[in-house]
């Protein structure tokens, strides 16, 4: 796999560790988020950590996908898919996640509902073409990397001239979210961010680029380092983020240049705003609710809207109460700090959102790091 | 097989089986002449053998000194045909595979068929003639079977189930309750094949591979090692849920822990990528061809030298240790010189979004 082992090499990643814990200040503690999933999965799944020195805490961010989704949303799809005779399509990573009651997709499946998983927007065209006489509707999701795609399929059916196809636009925007974990504030009021800086995306960068970025490097003095999702990618941009946190430097570093530029894909930015519009608020699972932070689609596009053709009544939609995903997803709290996790909570019966997706940071730590935990809660009781 | 042959063909007054264009009707499981023409011309013709041939409802037979093993499975797979085999082949290769994983040279198989009505005949021959030649190669006879036919629309084409009987010598004893400490985890091959090859032919996912699955019987290869390594403690195929599961499986009934060395771990570049692009993790992929085997440590190169001398064996590689552990943890050293767990899986493994 050329061009993918390079960058999970055994001896590269050894010297990364070198220069990390050579540099990383022992009289500090470091904490820095990476704010997607893909990266929460890369440093569980390489066992990243354990080359990191104790000081330096990596703080796993809100950036998947479905670990956001309220769950009225998920309410909301459930709904679709039993009450309206739609073939609901969706990614897989949605079908199991959890929503009132623990009510899923998955479960709706059993249950009858016709509910398909697809890999792209253009499989959900193409059953939309081959069922004329069904609704199809597909249920959108993701941060700025799955976006161009929706737009392409909407502009899709529109020259196709699909009476039958629409999208239920769940789709979310990053800067937003970063800037609502940055503007985070103690019920008295004081400022309470514990980050030292960001691993910024990879994906969505491409998408984006690097500018977005600065205005939290400006308005808020924390440094981003966009990173790919490939371990090295993590490690070489958490050694740069020491580097400026030692500096007392806030900037946007791209470490990501393979892939990223300074103004991203414009292509895809302009075909997305032609399509979507930015919506005055929406809610976040874990951050609640977030201004000028998802997208809706524009009026020139309506009749491919699903939140337009179908009235979906969901009652009050109710989370756990002891379910600690929104400190979870701020940084503010771990994983094992959750009264719930590894007890009732566990993957394969998600209550939290962060426990349903692999990019989810309970999930995460509970399917790759567990044992850690449990290594040192044996060591202090022995000690 | 040295049975005279019987006269197969057809009842008075029947047409002959049209196996090229013929479907499965109602009548294939009504009992009357259809079944038995269908019975006789298909079933009996290919799979041949004494026990078979008799007709007789059960099958009697005396099975050679030691303990009886029995072990039984059902095949639901889609798409029935997939690189390297159907669901006729795996069901002779599942069953087979589960007795010779207790230590024991398999002998006899049943086999059950659920058939859609409206299958192809020409399908159903195919997927019976497999059946057949997987049989022959794994040295078993399939010496009694049913057949049901279900109404359109209450079936997936056909399910295929199948048992099988064996029997385990004196002086052998493997269970998955029986890795010690200290042991070594073998594997006999590449891991993942069997479930990427099924994956590509999916008809929501058009992505072309040369991989095939790996389906094969394993009992040849089990007997090999056993010659020359008789004490293994544990052999286990892991099929669904793949090496993950399996090995999961194993430290739960053991009590022990495993872990595993990530770059120790055969796993072909073509189904490496499939994965990336997928999103899966081969660990936790299916096999169908391959085995894991846990022996003392003193015992290993000796295992892994017999198990590299045979054909479906040639791959094989020590991948890991069973640690003292009571929390029964498997866990992995990455290849890139950290630790991580290798868990359970939870529900389906499911493509992540990005």
């Amino acid at each position: 796999m050329k061009y993918v082992e390079e960058f999970r090499d055994a001896e590269l990643a050894k010297g990364l560790s070198v220069a990390i814990n050579a540099e990383a200040d022992p009289d500090r503690i470091y904490r820095f988020m990476e704010f997607c999933g893909g990266h929460t999965h890369a440093l569980a799944r390489y066992g990243v950590e354990d080359l990191l020195p104790g000081n330096v805490r990596m703080i796993h961010g809100p950036g998947c996908p479905v670990c956001v989704l309220p769950v009225g949303r998920v309410d909301e799809a459930v709904a679709l898919a039993t009450q309206h005779d739609v073939i609901l399509c969706t990614y897989a990573d949605l079908m199991r996640v959890p929503g009132t009651k623990y009510e899923s997709l998955i479960k709706a499946r059993s249950k009858g509902a016709d509910v398909r998983m697809v890999y792209s927007t253009i499989d959900a065209l193409k059953i939309a073409e081959d069922n004329p006489e069904r609704e199809v509707v597909f249920f959108a999701i993701g941060f700025e990397t799955t976006t161009p795609p929706t737009a392409v399929a909407i502009k899709q059916a529109q020259k196709l001239g699909l009476k039958n196809f629409t999208v239920y636009c769940n789709h979310v925007l990053t800067p937003a979210a970063m800037r609502a974990i940055l503007g985070a504030h103690t019920p008295e009021g004081a400022p309470n961010v514990v980050l030292d800086g960001f691993v910024g995306p990879a994906h969505v960068s491409a998408v984006i680029g690097t500018q977005p970025y600065e205005e939290f490097t400006r308005d808020y003095k924390k440094p981003v380092v966009i990173a790919g999702f490939e371990p090295l990618d993590v490690m070489q941009s958490i050694l740069q983020l020491i580097r400026q946190a030692n500096d007392g430097r806030a900037d946007v570093e791209n470490e990501y240049a393979r892939a990223v530029t300074p103004e991203g894909n414009v292509k895809a930015q302009a075909l997305v705003d032609e399509v979507f519009d930015v919506r005055d608020a929406f809610s976040w699972r874990g951050l609640g609710s977030v201004p000028l932070s998802a997208l809706k689609i524009r009026a020139e596009f309506s009749e491919f809207d699903a939140e337009l053709r179908f009235r979906v009544d969901v009652p009050n939609p109710k989370e756990n109460k002891l379910c600690e995903c929104g400190p979870i997803l701020r940084g503010e709290k771990n994983p094992v700090d959750c009264s719930l996790f590894g007890t009732s909570c566990t993957p394969d019966n998600p209550m939290g959102a962060c426990m349903v997706s692999s990019e989810g940071a309970c999930a995460a730590h509970w399917t790759y790091g567990r044992f850690r935990t449990e290594l040192e809660l044996e060591l202090e009781d022995s000690a | 097989m040295n049975a005279p042959q019987k006269p197969h063909g057809n009842k008075p007054g029947s047409r002959p089986l049209d196996l090229k264009n013929g479907r499965v009707d109602m009548s294939h499981g009504a009992g009357g002449r259809a079944m038995a023409q269908l019975i006789e011309d298909l079933f009996v013709g290919e799979f041949d053998n004494e026990l078979l041939n008799r007709e007789h409802d059960a099958a009697m037979f005396t099975l050679p000194p030691g303990r009886v093993v029995m072990s039984t499975d059902s095949f639901v797979i889609s798409p029935l045909f997939f690189p390297g085999g159907n669901i006729g082949s795996l069901a002779v290769h599942g069953t087979v595979n589960d007795i010779s994983m207790a230590g024991a040279k398999p002998y006899y198989l049943t086999a059950g068929f659920i058939i859609e009505e409206g299958f192809p005949l020409a399908d159903l021959s195919q997927i019976v003639k497999s059946m057949a030649e997987a049989a022959k190669e794994a040295g078993v006879s399939i010496v009694t079977g049913d057949t049901k036919v279900v109404e359109r629309g209450h079936g997936d084409g056909i399910f295929i189930n199948t048992a099988g009987v064996g029997v385990v010598r004196d002086g052998i004893d493997i269970c998955g309750d029986l890795a010690q400490p200290g042991d070594k985890v073998l594997v006999n091959g590449t891991l993942g094949d069997h479930g990427v090859a099924v994956m590509s032919k999916r008809e929501n996912l058009s992505f072309t591979t040369a991989i095939e699955s790996d389906s094969q019987s394993l009992g040849d290869l089990v007997s090999d090692m056993l010659e020359a390594v008789p004490d293994i403690h544990v052999l286990r195929d892991p099929t669904r849920g793949g090496l993950a599961a399996t090995l999961n499986e194993i430290a739960h009934q053991s009590g022990v822990g495993i872990e595993l060395i990530e770059d120790a771990i055969p796993v072909r570049p073509e189904v490496k990528s499939a994965c990336e692009l997928l999103g899966l993790d081969p660990l936790y992929v299916a096999n169908e061809g391959k085995l894991i085997a846990i022996c003392p440590s003193d015992k290993a190169d000796e295992l892994l030298t017999a198990m590299q001398a045979h054909p479906k064996g040639k791959d094989a590689a020590i991948v890991g240790e069973v640690l003292q552990d009571a929390r029964c943890f498997v866990r992995m050293k990455t290849g890139l010189g950290g630790t991580r767990m290798v868990d359970w899986l939870a529900g389906e493994q499911l493509p992540r979004i990005c």
